[in-house]
């Protein structure tokens, strides 16, 4: 098969499941309107599928801050930083997340997705073994492969199952990385931090800890699980993203291992790829410090989201095991999970919708991220539609 | 447990059944994904399966030049060897 043919398969596959007209992966927004609003086709719809946890990416400060760095600046780096240097912004930002952890050091990337790229594929190599949660995000699962170490996977959330395949690898378990994930992506169900900590320690093992749904949500200054737990001095190192809580594009990670400054020298994803541009580090800074002091806006992300999970599964729907801003409704087949997407978006609500294999255990998904920005109207008005939906689809 | 190449495409084949989404009959030459219908996350879960049954480890990097079921029992006899 050719390069080309191979995509007119891809092309084929994506017309075979998705209903003719029906541009689910694609949606075109022609205007924002808020945090929470937006317009599509000509209508006015609900974000109900952002990570836009706290609602800061109109928050004025964010935008205070992005105005000025671009007059400052201006718009791009236009490079690397380890070929043309390291703006103050990024070396303040640096700082500050590291403050924030009360960590030794920190290094910030250009998106979420390269920090796992580079942490992963920096700190493992080809004699090495990572051992993954099944449901990791793909980033993981890239940064894995870049390393060329030996890939394990463990069953999700499953100690016991993750214990045996530890112990299989005798001596290997101190050369081991496991990865994890405060809040899994797919169900919103976090990791049972504790119970790995025990379990790596006993082993020997290495923790790095994927914080991106999580900062800004667990947590009472919104470090994410670390904080929840307090076991922030046992992990190992932790990534997180910009582009959900914090409202912008870009990575991060934090240790307290010393070495972590020398990834900047060996991690390709970080020495290969333009830094940050000046408006998306300003506007960082800024929602970092909501993020930190932003109690009041958790509180409502949880009142929301506490509030969604629970109508839905009033309802009758399927839902991940706990409540949290990701609510995800799990369907039996694609068709189904299609419909009820499709039903919500002509009702202007607007969610993701995740199809196999991309959904754990060949389900499908419709899948909801509640904000602190959505008002007690806006969520109303989603339950309602979800319980209309319920008795005329299913 | 010893196993043998043929002990373990036995054992093999029974694992296949339960993963793949058409009725064909299974033999060493049939092909994982064109003929079983096994999507890339449900030959994740099915290794986890295998790593179990024979207390190996299987890492998923080296599934790239595995397509048939004979190629899986050649992986898995290899790296059970290689573990005694």
């Amino acid at each position: 098969m050719s390069l080309l043919d191979k995509l007119d398969a891809v092309a084929a596959a994506r017309k075979a499941l998705l209903p003719e007209g029906l541009d689910v992966f694609g949606t075109p927004i022609e205007e924002v309107y808020s945090t929470t609003e937006a317009s599509v086709s000509g209508r006015r719809i609900l974000f109900f599928g952002t990570n836009n946890y706290l609602g800061l990416t109109f928050a004025p400060e964010c935008l205070q801050a992005a105005h000025k760095a671009i007059d400052r600046e201006g718009t791009g780096t236009t490079g690397s930083r380890m070929a043309n240097g390291s703006y103050s912004g990024h070396r303040a930002l640096e700082q500050e997340f590291a403050d924030f952890y009360h960590c030794l050091s920190s290094i910030v990337f250009t998106t979420g997705y390269q920090a796992n790229l580079a942490m992963i594929s920096g700190l493992a190599g080809a004699n090495d073994v990572i051992l993954i949660d099944g449901d990791s995000h793909a980033s993981i699962y890239d940064g894995c492969r870049l390393s060329g170490a030996e890939i394990i996977r463990f069953r999700h959330n499953d100690m016991v199952d993750m214990e045996k395949r530890l112990k299989r690898l005798g001596e290997r378990t101190s050369s081991t990385l496991i990865i994890i994930e405060g809040i899994y992506s797919m169900l919103g169900d976090r990791a049972p931090l504790a119970d790995i900590v025990e379990i790596k320690n006993s082993y020997g093992s290495i923790l790095l800890l994927d914080e991106a749904h999580s900062i800004g949500v667990l947590g009472k200054t919104g470090q994410g699980l670390v904080e929840e737990t307090g076991l922030i001095n046992e992990v190992d190192f932790i990534t997180g993203t910009f582009s959900k809580s914090l409202g912008s594009i870009g990575g991060y990670c934090v240790s307290n291992h010393m070495q972590l400054d020398q990834l900047r020298y060996v991690s390709r994803p970080y020495i290969f790829t333009a830094s940050p541009s000046p408006a998306t580090i300003a506007s960082t800074r800024a929602a970092l410090k909501l993020l930190r002091d932003g109690t009041e806006l958790r509180n409502k992300l949880w009142k929301n989201a506490r509030k969604l999970y629970s109508c839905l599964n009033n309802q009758g729907y399927q839902l991940g095991p706990d409540p949290s801003p990701i609510i995800a409704t799990i369907l039996d087949s694609p068709q189904q999970a299609m419909m009820l997407w499709k039903s919500l978006f002509d009702k202007g609500v607007y969610v993701n919708l995740i199809l196999p294999p991309a959904a754990p255990e060949g389900k499908s998904l419709v899948r909801c991220s509640v904000s602190a920005a959505h008002t007690e109207e806006q969520v109303d008005y989603v339950v309602n539609v979800f319980a209309e939906l319920r008795k005329s689809i299913f | 447990m010893e196993y043998d190449h043929n002990s373990i495409l036995q054992k093999l084949s029974q694992h296949l059944g339960h993963f793949a989404s058409s009725d064909i009959e299974i033999t060493p030459d049939t092909d994982l994904i064109n003929e079983l219908a096994i999507d890339s996350v449900k030959l994740l879960n099915l290794i986890m399966e295998i790593e179990d049954e024979f207390d190996i480890s299987v890492p998923i990097n080296v599934l790239a030049d595995v397509n048939t079921v004979h190629d899986l029992a050649d992986l898995i006899f290899k790296i059970k060897s290689e573990s005694e």
